[in-house]
């Protein structure tokens, strides 16, 4: 008894809450738009029996998914997402890269410390670290007078909303994420590898490339997961550093909610937001379950 | 063999000064005496003042609290249960979706969680307000709880319940004696996770809070919309300040718990 | 016997392979190596042995390049090896971790130092089939380091740091992560390969009987010094320190003053007991104070009063360690001085003539004992 409620109570708080709320999703993904509330149709009414059911099935399309194909917003943006959010992955580790390496070979007393000076902007407002950067990048921001003041420009760079903002935005946050992978990996490695690896005749950098990369590749590989998966759906970065030319899809779901009112339509990009991330999800899950097997 | 090399303390250097510089910046600018932004004039807490004379913030501060309180609470005893299926539980049907329910909305993309339970909400006619922020936020956070605790549990050694129970304890109460006690530093830091998680929406919230329930997050976004704000930069170093003393008071008290656990562990031998 | 007995330090003609030539090593205030000067040569399999700490480890680790003397040199084939870096070095190492490339397999592990020196594809594989072969791993060629068992693991090791053919092979603490009887049994495998090799090797060991059973010579080490380099059986017989008759296999060490008599010496060593008689080649004087050093295999027990022994004493049986082979005695004499004797089990437990408590007689003769200065 006692063990059906331990499972009973949070099964079912996920399953209306979360797994009810995505399969409405999927529904209205199919139905029309209408200028009523709820804004669509048609709505299922379970009173009607059977034969309602089976007029609200007949009632449902996939006109939205074709109207997203004969836009050519939608690809581009689902597109330009994927673009921004790999060219951030690729960014972010190489700024992770050396300080996940300087860690991991600073002095035992330090590395506490150093741990939390890279976790203390996760607990601080996501909000807030994007926000940061508004007033550096913007044309009198900061950087532009530091800039302007030593004389290596003359005319003020445009980068805020521009897609280098987002990606020195994306950058910024998600880079504890790629730290402490690649950080814990290296953290493991054995010294003594990389004596063996010179003992056998590898300069520093070959058995860099040899010895301490290929025994990082977990963590790197989860480190980009981390970073690609959320990037993908990004909201606030886009909308806030990003132009009117900066396409990401969870600015498109946004705006198609809340200034378009086409519900049918948001539903039906976030299904095919979310087809695209089931590829990057179960290749992330395939390796963790690989990496433990190989640890146990 | 660990070296300390040129390369490795540039690459600390410009690596934490890259974390760093921005929120340094906006602290500094924060009590500058100019309304605008970018142009330093002076030093100045005026900004400080207007934020707290300022009511739509302090609501907004009051409501946001409220919120981050009580759904991870919520989702601190949601996630600990969820934790307990997923390491203790053994088979059940629908093992597989629960797990899967519980992972999924980790890598979920905030909007479409947004999205699916506004859509949820509007179906069965419960109207947007607190009640609404604080179900969506128990929902995804219990997730971000069960996995720390249940990465607790999984270390956790079971022979320690059992002789719990051969003691003459009810399983209730064992858990109770025993297992929560051990496994209370991961359960607080579930609780703080989802209690910094709820804070730090704006996405979910926006979608699920509608006009009457207005969070801090919703309210900084609106405002910077407009572009830079003085008073926001000052509301940033107070919620910074907090959270720096927090996270640093909370790791001294941890080493100096592990000193003390060293020290007796020495003397003990 | 036809057969030159190998021993090059006897032969001043001979060129050493490695001169340590005043090394000092300091890690800030500690002294790591103090002072040392030796030479090892060619083809010798040597052995550094001494408890954590001495030193040993820090000789090797100069040696294989990850450490630079303070002061002095070493030079390799006359040559200073100090600006050289490790991966220029003609040494290479077997890790005591193995140091396993865990990402590749067996093959690729023995082919990673091959692969440095450019070696051509087709002497490479020639090569590394030679190393399997040599350490019996051809069916393992394809596994990774952790699908294959500890001893495995060791093999590759070895295989993996012959492959450059080496001048010069370091072995830091080879097999102490094997258990006793793998371990016995790999002392031997060492043993035929660096005859069959014929490369020097160096292995740094603190457990005494791998060293005494692989080695041809045995550095025995204290606090950054080596107290004595020899050959086993000499640093057996004849050890030139207290330290080193006590740290090289069981021994009784009894203290006393000497006066000289007849061919060697009378050595005092309780009020009231007679004195022993031992023989030695060192000149001590007369009321010098000393240490006796008696092996427990030289002393033999009797329940009657032996007939012309040098040393006879009487004592009761303290202690009894049933070895299975060997048993030893732990007897004490009257004065509370405990002597250990040592008897091979010949027979069956059942027909064994002493027991605890019995008063027994140890007896050995006047070149037995080793007389060493107090």
């Amino acid at each position: 008894m006692q063990r059906f409620a331990l499972i009973a109570l949070p099964y079912f708080w996920l399953l209306a809450l979360f797994l009810v709320p995505f399969l409405i999703v999927l529904k209205i993904s199919l139905s029309d738009v209408a200028l009523a509330i709820p804004p669509y149709t048609p709505t299922l009414d379970l009173s009607g029996g059977w034969g309602a059911f089976k007029e609200f099935l007949s009632g449902l399309d996939f006109e939205n998914f074709e109207f997203l194909t004969t836009d050519d917003l939608y690809w581009k943006a689902y597109l330009s997402s994927v673009q921004i959010a790999t060219i951030a992955t690729i960014l972010t580790l190489i700024a992770a890269y050396p300080i996940a390496y300087g860690m991991a070979n600073a002095p035992d007393h330090w590395r506490p410390t150093l741990m939390m000076l890279v976790i203390l902007p996760f607990w601080t407002s996501f909000l807030i670290r994007v926000y940061s950067w508004v007033g550096i990048l913007s044309n009198e921001g900061y950087l532009n007078q530091f800039l302007l003041g030593i004389g290596i420009i003359s005319e003020p760079l445009t980068i805020l909303n521009t897609n280098t903002a987002v990606y020195i935005g994306i950058v910024y946050t998600y880079l504890p994420f790629m730290i402490l992978p690649i950080y814990s990996a290296l953290e493991r490695l054995d010294g003594s590898l990389l004596e063996a690896a010179e003992d056998l005749g590898c300069s520093r950098a070959s058995a860099f490339w040899l010895v301490t990369i290929p025994l990082s590749k977990n963590g790197i590989i989860a480190g980009c997961f981390l970073v690609f998966i959320p990037t993908i759906g990004e909201f606030v970065i886009p909308s806030l550093l990003g132009g009117s030319q900066t396409l990401m899809i969870g600015k498109v779901l946004w705006e198609e909610f809340f200034n378009n009112r086409d519900w049918p339509v948001a539903s039906a990009v976030a299904v095919i937001l979310l087809l695209i991330l089931i590829i990057p999800i179960v290749l992330f899950q395939r390796n963790e379950q690989k990496q433990r097997e190989a640890e146990g | 063999m660990r070296r300390m090399t040129w390369f490795n303390v540039t690459s600390l250097t410009l690596g934490f000064a890259f974390l760093y510089l921005p929120m340094v910046i906006l602290i500094i600018f924060s009590f500058n005496a100019s309304k605008l932004v970018t142009v330093w004039a002076g030093f100045s807490t005026k900004w400080y003042g207007e934020l707290i004379r300022n009511e739509a913030f302090l609501d907004a501060a009051w409501v946001t609290i409220k919120v981050a309180v009580i759904s991870s609470s919520i989702a601190t005893v949601l996630g600990t249960m969820a934790a307990l299926v997923l390491v203790r539980a053994g088979r059940f049907s629908g093992r597989t979706l629960f797990s899967g329910m519980i992972y999924a909305p980790l890598v979920m993309p905030e909007v479409i969680t947004g999205l699916s339970l506004l859509l949820l909400f509007i179906g069965i006619g419960l109207d947007r307000g607190i009640l609404t922020v604080i179900l969506a936020h128990t929902t995804f956070s219990m997730c971000y709880v069960s996995v720390v605790v249940s990465s607790r549990l999984v270390s956790f050694d079971q022979s320690l319940e059992e002789a719990a129970l051969d003691l003459g304890c009810s399983p209730a109460s064992a858990f109770r004696l025993v297992t929560l006690p051990i496994i209370a530093p991961a359960v607080i830091s579930g609780w703080l996770l989802a209690f910094t998680l709820s804070l730090d929406d704006l996405v979910i919230a926006s979608f699920t809070a509608g006009p009457s329930a207005t969070t801090l997050p919703i309210k900084i976004w609106s405002s910077i919309r407009l572009g830079l704000s003085p008073e926001i930069n000052a509301l940033s170093t107070i919620m910074i300040a907090i959270v720096t003393v927090g996270v640093i008071t909370a790791s001294l008290t941890s080493k100096r718990a592990s000193l003390k656990r060293q020290a007796d562990e020495r003397a003990a031998t | 016997m036809s057969q030159t007995v190998f021993a090059p330090w006897n032969d001043p003609q001979a060129k050493p392979l490695i001169q340590f030539k005043n090394v000092t090593k300091r890690f800030g205030d500690f002294v790591a190596i103090d002072n040392q000067s030796f030479d090892i040569y060619a083809r010798e399999f040597f052995a550094l042995l001494g408890p954590s700490g001495c030193g040993k480890t820090t000789m090797m680790r100069m040696l294989a390049g990850f450490e630079t003397p303070t002061e002095g040199t070493i030079l390799l084939a006359g040559q200073d090896i100090a600006p050289i870096p490790p991966n220029k070095r003609a040494v290479n190492m077997m890790f005591q971790s193995y140091a396993l490339f865990p990402h590749l397999s067996v093959w690729e592990n023995i082919a990673f130092g091959l692969k440095r020196d450019k070696v051509a594809k087709d002497k490479i594989a020639e090569r590394v089939e030679q190393m399997l072969k040599l350490t019996r791993l051809e069916k393992f060629a394809k596994r990774k380091p952790h699908q294959i068992s500890g001893g495995q693991r060791q093999r590759v090791a070895l295989a993996r740091s012959l492959a450059k053919a080496p001048k010069l092979l370091l072995l830091d603490e080879p097999l102490g992560a094997l258990d006793a009887k793998l371990r016995q049994e790999t002392q031997f495998e060492l043993m035929d390969i660096q005859e069959t090799t014929g490369t020097t090797f160096v292995i740094v060991t603190h457990d005494q009987e791998e060293a005494m059973t692989v080695a041809s010579r045995v550095a025995v080490m204290d606090h950054g010094r080596i107290i004595q380099a020899d050959t086993p059986a000499n640093i057996y017989e004849m050890p030139n320190s207290v330290y080193v008759a006590d740290f090289i296999g069981e021994v009784t060490i009894i203290e006393g003053r000497v006066t000289k008599s007849g061919n060697g010496y009378d050595v005092a060593f309780a009020e009231g007991a007679p004195p022993l008689h031992a023989e030695s080649d060192k000149v001590f004087q007369n009321g010098q104070s000393c240490h006796l050093a008696i092996r427990p295999e030289k002393v033999t027990v009797s329940a009657e009063p032996p007939q012309d022994a040098a040393n006879a004493v009487q004592g009761r049986i303290l202690d009894i360690a049933y070895l299975g082979n060997l048993s030893t005695y732990h007897v004490e004499l009257p004065s509370g001085q405990i002597i250990k004797a040592q008897t091979a089990n010949t027979r069956r437990l059942s027909r064994r003539s002493f027991t605890w408590e019995d008063t027994v007689w140890l007896s050995w003769t006047a070149t037995a004992g080793v007389l060493l200065e107090g």
